[in-house]
C-alpha cells in the first residue's frame, strides 16, 4: 500500500490555491489527474508544470491528482514540492523563477508606519496585497498558520518572497519561536526576505541565535545583503529586557509590541484605554529611541471600527510610536494619515527645513530660525516629517516652489 | 446558413432559425428601412363591457389565447431570481402537449434551470433573450435544438418593435392588478418596482395576459402596464419569492480590492472633471458599482453640489442620495432593493422607466446616450478595448447582455473590473465574444492601473498630470499574463450555438459550440 501525500487547500471559499494528492507507484507512469476551473486556459501549463516539477525530483512513477481553483504556477510548485517531499528525501528545491524587484534591499530607517499581516498559507490574501501601499506586508507563518500546515506554508512562502510582486513594500516574514523559527530561515533568508519579525521575544540571546544562523544561511549561499530584525515583545520578561534586545544586534530595526499576549501574560485584560499596558508601551518606545531604532505600536483588532482605530493611532503617536501593525488593508490609510504630522508640525517641519536650505546656500555652519539655534537631530527629524507628509499627501511634493513663490509675493506685498 | 466576416472581423451566419441576418456594420452604419411592427386590430366585441377579463388558470389562459407548436412566450425578469411564473407556463404547456415553442424571456436567471428538461423534451425549442447559469452551459455544449439569440434590453425593445421577434403570447407577471389587466410593479406581495421590461411585449405581442398574486378592485393605480393591451387576468396564489425577487448585490463592497477599483474610478471621474454640478450618472448593482455611488455621493455633499439624475437599477444608497438633496430625479429601470421599490411609490422624482425610454436605438433618441458617465462591468475586455460580457474565458455561455450594450453609449463609459478573477486574466489579446465594440469603450480600471482609450485624447490630456497610475490596456494585459501565465484559447467546433445582437438588429458575434 502506498501512502498518500496531501498538500494544499480546497473546498468552500477556497480560491487561487489547489490541493495536490500524491503517491507513488511502481511502473505506471506519471499519472495527472487535473480538476480545475482555469482546465480550457491552463490545463495544458499546469500538467506541463507538474511533469517538469516531477522530473526534477526524479520521480517517474505517481498517481497525482491536482484540484485547483485557480492557483498561480509559484503556488502550484510549493504544493507540489512539499507533497513530494512528504515521499522521498531530498535536498533539491524547485525554485520559481525571481522577480528582479524582489532582490531589492531596504534600508535601516526606511518608513514602517504600516505593515500588513498575511496568512502565510492564504495564497488569495497575498496576490494582490502588495496594491494597498502598505509600509511593508508580513508573511506570517507563526499564528496565521495552523500548526499542521506550517511545513507546507514555508514552501508557499519561499516560492512567494521570489515570485510574488509586493509593489514596493518592504518584504517581511514573521517566523516561529524557536527551533522551528530558526528552520524558517533556511526557507526565507537565500530568498531576500527583508526584515524578519521575531515574535515572543524575550531576551538578547534569541537575537544572537537567529544572527548566527542567518551567517551560517548568507555563508552558505554566499550572500552579503542586510536583513533586518523586528522583535515582538510580548511578555513582562520581554519588557524589562527591551534594551538589551534592541541592541543584541546591528540587524535590529525596530522593537513591535504584541499587547494580546502581553496583557495574558500580566494576567489582566486589554481595555480600549490601555492603562493596563502604558508601562509596557512607553519602556518599548525609551528602549526603542535609547537604542535608535523604530518604536512600533501592537495592531488594532476592529477591522470596522476607523474612528476607534484613528484615535488608536493618536494615543500611539502622542506615546512616540512611528507605526503600527494591520490586519486588514483599510487600516493602512487610518495609520499613514495620523501617523503622519499634522498640519501645526508640517508647518514648523517646513521652516526648518528652509532655514537649513538657506543655512546651505549661505554656507553658514549653524542653522537658525529666528533667534533660536536649530540643532542636527531637529532638521534631521523635521525632513523626515516633510517626507512622511509627502507620501501621506498631506503636502504637494514641490512644496518648497509653492512656498517660495508665496514668500515672494508677500515680500512684493509688503512693499507695496 | 453562409458565414461572413463583420465590421469587427467575426465570423457570423447570415440566416437563424430561418431567419434572414444582417451582419454588424459598425457603430451607426446600420439604418432602418420600412414601419414598425403592429399586433391585429382588437375591438370591445371580443372583451367583456364590465372589464372582467379573469380566468381560473394559466394553462386555461394559454388555451384561450390559440397556444399551438412553434409559437413565441414572453415573460420577463422583474422577479429575478424569485420567478415562479415561467415554470408554471411551460408546465402548462407540456401538459398541453404544445412542442418546438420560442421562448423570449427579457432575461434569465439561475432559477429557471429547470426548464432545461423541456428544451430536453423538444416543449422549448430555442431561447431568444438570455441563456445564464446552467441554460447557458446546456446551449454552449450545443444541446439547444435552435439557435439562440442574446439581445440587451434595448435590442430586445427594437426587436420587438421592428418584427423581428414577433411575441405570440406575452405572459407579464405582476405585484398587483385589477380584472381588467391595469398593473404594477411598486406594490404587493412580490412587489419588484417597475414592469418596463414588458412595456414592448403588451404593446406589440398578439395576445397579453397579466398573472398575479394580488387583485385590487379597479382601477389598479399606478397602471404601469395599461390594462387595454390585455387579454386576459389570471389570478394564481404566488407569483414570486420575495426574498429572492431583490436579490441583486445590495450591499457595498468589502472587498478592498474592489474598495480600490471603486475609489480609483471615483477620482477618475473627478479629475476628468465629469463630477460637475448637474452632470448625470449611472452605477449598476455590483458591489463595487454600489461604492462608487457612494464616493460619488461624499464628493457631492463636500462640494455642496448634485447631480441632476441619475440611472438605476435603484437601491438604498441611491435612495438616500436622492432623499439627501443629491439628486433630483432617478429614472429607474428596476429596483434592486425594497428601498428602491418604497420610493418608487413614494418619490415623485423616482421615475419608472422602461426599455423604450432608455435604451431603444430604433427611436427618436434615448436616455443612456445623454448620461455623463456610466460604471460597467465585463468578463474580458481586448487590447482594442472591445468587451465581453455573455461568455467566459473558458468559452461558456453563462450572463445575458442586460442594459451593457445599451449603457456603453454614454459620454464616457467606465468599466471597473480586476485585472484577473483567481487567474483568469480579464484583458487579453482577444476576446471570447464580443458584445460591445471598443470604440464605445473609454476607460478600463483595474488593481493595478488605468488605461484609457487611445481614441478619448481629451480624457487622455485630462489625465496627464494625475497620480491615479495611467498605463495603456497592452501593458496591463502584459501584467495580468506575467501574473497569471499566457491563457490558452477554448476550443470549438463550427456550429454556432448562438448569436449576439448589436442595438440595431445586426449580428456582432457569434457563440460557438465547446468542443468537449
Amino acid at each position: 500500500m502506498s501512502t498518500i501525500a496531501i498538500a494544499g487547500n480546497k473546498g468552500k471559499g477556497v480560491r487561487s490555491d489547489c490541493q495536490i494528492s500524491v503517491s507513488l507507484t511502481k511502473n505506471k507512469g506519471l499519472e495527472i489527474t487535473l480538476d480545475s476551473k482555469v482546465k480550457t486556459m491552463y490545463g495544458r501549463s499546469i500538467v506541463e508544470l507538474t511533469e517538469k516539477i516531477f522530473n526534477f525530483f526524479g520521480i517517474k512513477n505517481a498517481q497525482v491528482l491536482i484540484e485547483d481553483s485557480g492557483a498561480l504556477e509559484f503556488i502550484l510548485a510549493a504544493r507540489l514540492e512539499y507533497a513530494i517531499k512528504q515521499l522521498i528525501k531530498t535536498d533539491l528545491e524547485f525554485l520559481p523563477e525571481f522577480l528582479k524587484e524582489n532582490k531589492d534591499v531596504t534600508t535601516k530607517d526606511r518608513s514602517r508606519i504600516s505593515r500588513l499581516y498575511l496568512p502565510g498559507n492564504s495564497p488569495s490574501l497575498m496576490i494582490n496585497a502588495g496594491i494597498h501601499n502598505t509600509d511593508g506586508l508580513i508573511l506570517d507563518i507563526e499564528d496565521a498558520v495552523a500548526p499542521a500546515k506550517k511545513d507546507e506554508a514555508r514552501y508557499l512562502v519561499r516560492n512567494a518572497l521570489r515570485a510574488l510582486n509586493f509593489y514596493g513594500a518592504e518584504r517581511m516574514v514573521r517566523i516561529n519561536q524557536g527551533e522551528r523559527g530558526l528552520i524558517d530561515l533556511e526557507f526565507i533568508v537565500p530568498h531576500y526576505v527583508n526584515l524578519i519579525l521575531i515574535p515572543k521575544c524575550e531576551n538578547a540571546s534569541q537575537i544572537h541565535s537567529i544572527d548566527a544562523k542567518i551567517a551560517e544561511i548568507k555563508k552558505l549561499h554566499k550572500m552579503k545583503h542586510n536583513v533586518w530584525y523586528m522583535p515582538i515583545i510580548e511578555s513582562a520578561q520581554g519588557v524589562i529586557n527591551a534594551y538589551q534586545i534592541a541592541t543584541a544586534s546591528e540587524n535590529v530595526v525596530a522593537l513591535a509590541i504584541g499587547l494580546e499576549d502581553y496583557t495574558a501574560d500580566l494576567g489582566t485584560k486589554r481595555t480600549n484605554e490601555g492603562t493596563e499596558s502604558f508601562f509596557a508601551r512607553t519602556m518599548l518606545v525609551n528602549a526603542s529611541v535609547a537604542a535608535g531604532v523604530q518604536p512600533i505600536d501592537s495592531v488594532f483588532s476592529d477591522v470596522f471600527d476607523m474612528e476607534a482605530l484613528k484615535q488608536n493611532v493618536l494615543k500611539s503617536k502622542g506615546l512616540g510610536f512611528v507605526g503600527m501593525g494591520c490586519i486588514h488593508p483599510r487600516q493602512i490609510r487610518v495609520l499613514h494619515e495620523y501617523f503622519a504630522p499634522d498640519s501645526d508640525e508640517i508647518e514648523k517641519a517646513k521652516k526648518i527645513v528652509l532655514a537649513f536650505d538657506d543655512a546651505t546656500a549661505k554656507g553658514l555652519g549653524v542653522v537658525s530660525l529666528g533667534t533660536k539655534m536649530i540643532d542636527p537631530p531637529v532638521v534631521k527629524r523635521a525632513m523626515k516629517s516633510i517626507d512622511t507628509a509627502i507620501a501621506a499627501g498631506k503636502l504637494q511634493k514641490d512644496w518648497k516652489k509653492t512656498e517660495m513663490e508665496r514668500m515672494a509675493d508677500e515680500a512684493v506685498s509688503k512693499k507695496k | 446558413m453562409k458565414f461572413v466576416k463583420n465590421a469587427l472581423g467575426r465570423l457570423v451566419p447570415d440566416e437563424v432559425n430561418g431567419q434572414k441576418q444582417i451582419p454588424f456594420k459598425g457603430v451607426g452604419k446600420h439604418r432602418p428601412t420600412g414601419r414598425k411592427h403592429a399586433p391585429m386590430i382588437s375591438s370591445c366585441i371580443d372583451y367583456p363591457a364590465d372589464g372582467n377579463k379573469m380566468l381560473t388558470s394559466i394553462k386555461d389562459a394559454l388555451k384561450k389565447c390559440g397556444l399551438k407548436n412553434g409559437m413565441t412566450i414572453s415573460t420577463h425578469h422583474h422577479f429575478r431570481n424569485g420567478d415562479l411564473v415561467a415554470q408554471m407556463i411551460f408546465d402548462a404547456a407540456a401538459e398541453l402537449g404544445v412542442k418546438n415553442l420560442r421562448w423570449a424571456p427579457s432575461a434569465s436567471f439561475e432559477c429557471h434551470s429547470s426548464l432545461i428538461k423541456y428544451l430536453e423534451d423538444g416543449t422549448i425549442r430555442h431561447i431568444e433573450g438570455s441563456m445564464n447559469g446552467a441554460l447557458g452551459r446546456f446551449t454552449s455544449e450545443g444541446k439547444m435544438k435552435g439557435i439562440g439569440i442574446l439581445r440587451s434590453h434595448g435590442g430586445r425593445y427594437q426587436a420587438i418593435q421592428d418584427g423581428e421577434l414577433k411575441i405570440d403570447i406575452a405572459v407579464i407577471a405582476a405585484p398587483t392588478a385589477d380584472p381588467f389587466g391595469n398593473a404594477t410593479g411598486d406594490r404587493g406581495p412580490a412587489a419588484c418596482g417597475l414592469l418596463g421590461f414588458a412595456l414592448a411585449d403588451s404593446q406589440y405581442a398578439d395576445k397579453v395576459v397579466v398573472v398575479t398574486d394580488n387583485i385590487v378592485p379597479f382601477p389598479c393605480i399606478p397602471w404601469q402596464i395599461h390594462g387595454n393591451y390585455v387579454d386576459f387576468v389570471v389570478k394564481i396564489d404566488k407569483v414570486g419569492i420575495s426574498e429572492k425577487i431583490v436579490s441583486g448585490t445590495t450591499e457595498i463592497t468589502k472587498s478592498p480590492d474592489r474598495l480600490l477599483l471603486a475609489e480609483w474610478t471615483a477620482k477618475f471621474c473627478d479629475e476628468a472633471g465629469i463630477i460637475q454640478n448637474g452632470f448625470s450618472f449611472q452605477a449598476g448593482a455590483g458591489g463595487t458599482a454600489l461604492s462608487i455611488g457612494i464616493y460619488f455621493a461624499d464628493i457631492l455633499r463636500e462640494r455642496g453640489m448634485k447631480s441632476r439624475w441619475a440611472r438605476g437599477g435603484s437601491n438604498k444608497y441611491l435612495v438616500k442620495m436622492m432623499e439627501d438633496g443629491l439628486v433630483d430625479y432617478i429614472l429607474d429601470g428596476q429596483t434592486f432593493d425594497l428601498e428602491g421599490v418604497r420610493s418608487m411609490r413614494e418619490n415623485p422624482g423616482h421615475v419608472n422607466t422602461s426599455p423604450f425610454t432608455s435604451y431603444n436605438y430604433h427611436g427618436k433618441g434615448n436616455f443612456a446616450s445623454m448620461i455623463d458617465v456610466v460604471i460597467l462591468g465585463a468578463t474580458e475586455v481586448d487590447v482594442n478595448f472591445n468587451a465581453n460580457v455573455v461568455t467566459h474565458s473558458d468559452g461558456c455561455l453563462l450572463h445575458g447582455i442586460g442594459g451593457w450594450q445599451n449603457c456603453i453609449f454614454s459620454k464616457c463609459t467606465i468599466l471597473p473590473i480586476p485585472l484577473f478573477r483567481d487567474r483568469i486574466p480579464v484583458i487579453r489579446d482577444a476576446c471570447t465574444t464580443i458584445c460591445g465594440p471598443g470604440e464605445l469603450i473609454d476607460v478600463i480600471v483595474t488593481e493595478r492601473g488605468i488605461a484609457i482609450n487611445p481614441l478619448r485624447k481629451d480624457l487622455i490630456a485630462k489625465m496627464k498630470n494625475s497620480n491615479l497610475p495611467i498605463k495603456t490596456i497592452k501593458q496591463l494585459k502584459d501584467e495580468a499574463e506575467a501574473i497569471c501565465g499566457k491563457p490558452d484559447n477554448p476550443e470549438f467546433t463550427k456550429d454556432p450555438v448562438a448569436i449576439i445582437k448589436w442595438v440595431d438588429g445586426t449580428v456582432i458575434d457569434t457563440v460557438w459550440k465547446i468542443k468537449k
